[in-house]
């Protein structure tokens, strides 16, 4: 599974890429999370200006099956929205940590930082889930 | 879960292991949702040929001299139209002229009657059939009724290549077993029912399998290149369609002339269970009716149970919902009041509390070649 070591992560599976000084940060949907989801269809983002707050929903991405929850990784105020994958969300899909981008936040509060997983924390919550599903598996 | 551990297997489920087929609860089965993903699952169908698991139906025999009599009291639809080989979808009632079930009845032999029912009602049809049958006291050697659910596997092969798809395998069915058509076939080395239906829009077959062939047939379909499809892409392609989906379009309190199902109501037959309620409806109308729409413009898909809006009144709510993937934009199904239902009426979805437009249209909504 791709996991970038210059991003964070949620355990809901969204990753954080931070600009300058910390003072911004771009927000999108992990490798993982695309794949789970397939062939997303719809999304619903914040808007620039919006007031987000960290672990709280902030946004929807719609599969063909399902509607799921996007969460805030940081609280912040909505700076920037990508209208490339408003217009064809199918590019989460594509290319999840690259062009599949959500939206940018001016970060409220820095201290948040130190809630967000490393890479190679969020790989072990994967590798976990893995073997969980295996045990699964197992047992029926 | 302690509910996973309950849910029931069809015969091929190995199989979807192995395809690495995703897994979900359906009617109580552990079914396949996807395999490669929704999206191309369906697409398969309308341009190629792809297969369904579709083991988890019911079937049920009826069979004896009184089985069309019994049958034709049981079911909406005229079954003495049926000859041998021929098959037709039905509604069963409940007393209310609510709907038990919707299922497909085959004529398998002069006095052999073979009804495919959903998955997710086998444990109300068959009590309901018996109790039918009890009130009718035909004399036990008159008639049989048989649940062969547990021992029986099926198949859909659907798509434009289905039919060059079961050439190679039974050279001449296609030109004997023609639409709602069904024969006796040997595969894989066992006896077989071939029935040219299905229930995606698109030309193909069911096939009837006794449980430990099913896996056998599945993979000489797989080497014709046959692409597994889940319940996601069934879904698609259905709602596209606008069949309905029992637990969705139809229930025990919504009857077959709300659902637009009057066509397979036979009411010049004699009495048949719910016949006066359907009757009535027809005469005097009903206070919903079901519609199929098609979202104006860019929307989140719409889902079961959002709200219908027309003139700024919630008036329903959606049955089935979806992106259509080969339209490329929202549809669903719904009930509204019969004044609001006329194809071409706006309404509006209500989408997470905000509403969008969508339009009424005649089904089905996706029509190939235009």
């Amino acid at each position: 599974m791709n996991v970038p070591s210059d991003l964070k992560y949620t355990e809901s599976h969204e990753w954080v890429k931070l600009g300058k000084n910390n003072e911004t940060a771009t927000i999108g949907l992990t490798d993982f999370a695309q794949e789970e989801l397939t062939d997303i269809v719809y999304l619903d983002l914040p808007k620039v200006g919006d007031e987000i707050e960290a672990g709280t929903e902030c946004a929807v991405v719609e599969s063909v099956k399902a509607a799921s929850d996007i969460y805030a990784p940081l609280s912040g105020k909505v700076t920037e929205v990508n209208q490339a994958v408003l217009d064809d969300p199918a590019i989460v899909n594509e290319d999840a940590f690259g062009k599949g981008w959500l939206f940018k936040i001016k970060l409220a509060d820095p201290v948040e930082l130190d809630e967000l997983l490393s890479d190679s924390d969020y790989e072990e919550i994967l590798s976990e889930k893995e073997s969980q599903d295996e045990d699964e598996e197992e047992e029926k | 879960m302690t509910t996973e551990a309950q849910l029931k297997r069809t015969p091929l489920y190995e199989s979807h292991r192995r395809l690495g087929a995703r897994l979900v609860e359906f009617g109580g089965w552990e079914m396949p949702v996807q395999y490669d993903g929704i999206l191309a699952e369906h697409n398969a169908v309308r341009t190629d040929c792809g297969m369904f698991d579709i083991s988890h139906m019911g079937e049920v025999r009826v069979s004896g001299p009184q089985a069309l009599a019994f049958l034709n009291h049981l079911l909406t639809n005229d079954l003495a139209k049926l000859g041998v080989g021929q098959g037709q979808y039905n509604l069963m009632c409940n007393e209310r002229g609510g709907t038990v079930d919707d299922l497909y009845a085959y004529r398998i032999g002069e006095e052999e009657y073979l009804l495919i029912i959903n998955a997710s009602r086998i444990e109300a049809d068959v009590p309901h059939i018996n109790a039918v049958a009890a009130g009718l006291s035909f004399p036990a050697a008159d008639l049989q009724i048989e649940n062969c659910s547990d021992y029986t596997g099926a198949i859909a092969v659907q798509g434009p290549r289905s039919v060059a798809v079961m050439e190679a395998l039974l050279p001449g069915v296609s030109a004997e077993v023609k639409r709602n058509r069904i024969a006796w076939k040997s595969l894989a080395g066992e006896n077989v029912l071939v029935a040219r239906t299905g229930y995606t829009g698109e030309d193909g077959f069911e096939l009837v399998i006794p449980a430990e062939t099913t896996a056998a047939v599945w993979d000489l379909l797989l080497k014709q290149g046959v692409k597994p499809c889940g319940l996601g892409a069934r879904d698609t392609l259905r709602t596209e369609m606008c069949y309905p989906l029992y637990g969705h379009e139809l229930d025990e309190e919504t009857s077959a002339v709300e659902a637009g199902l009057a066509k397979f109501v036979a009411l010049g037959k004699k009495a048949f269970v719910g016949k006066e309620h359907l009757q009535r409806q027809t005469l005097s109308g009903t206070s919903k009716t079901l519609v199929a729409f098609r979202m104006n413009g860019r929307s989140a898909p719409p889902r079961p149970h959002y709200p219908l809006w027309v003139g700024g009144q919630a008036v329903g709510e959606v049955t089935s919902g979806t992106q259509s993937p080969s339209l490329g934009v929202g549809i669903g199904m719904g009930y509204v009041p019969p004044a609001c239902a006329a194809s071409g009426e706006s309404l509006e979805v209500e989408i997470r509390s905000k509403r969008f437009p969508a339009g009424i249209v005649t089904k089905p909504i996706f029509r190939k070649n235009g």
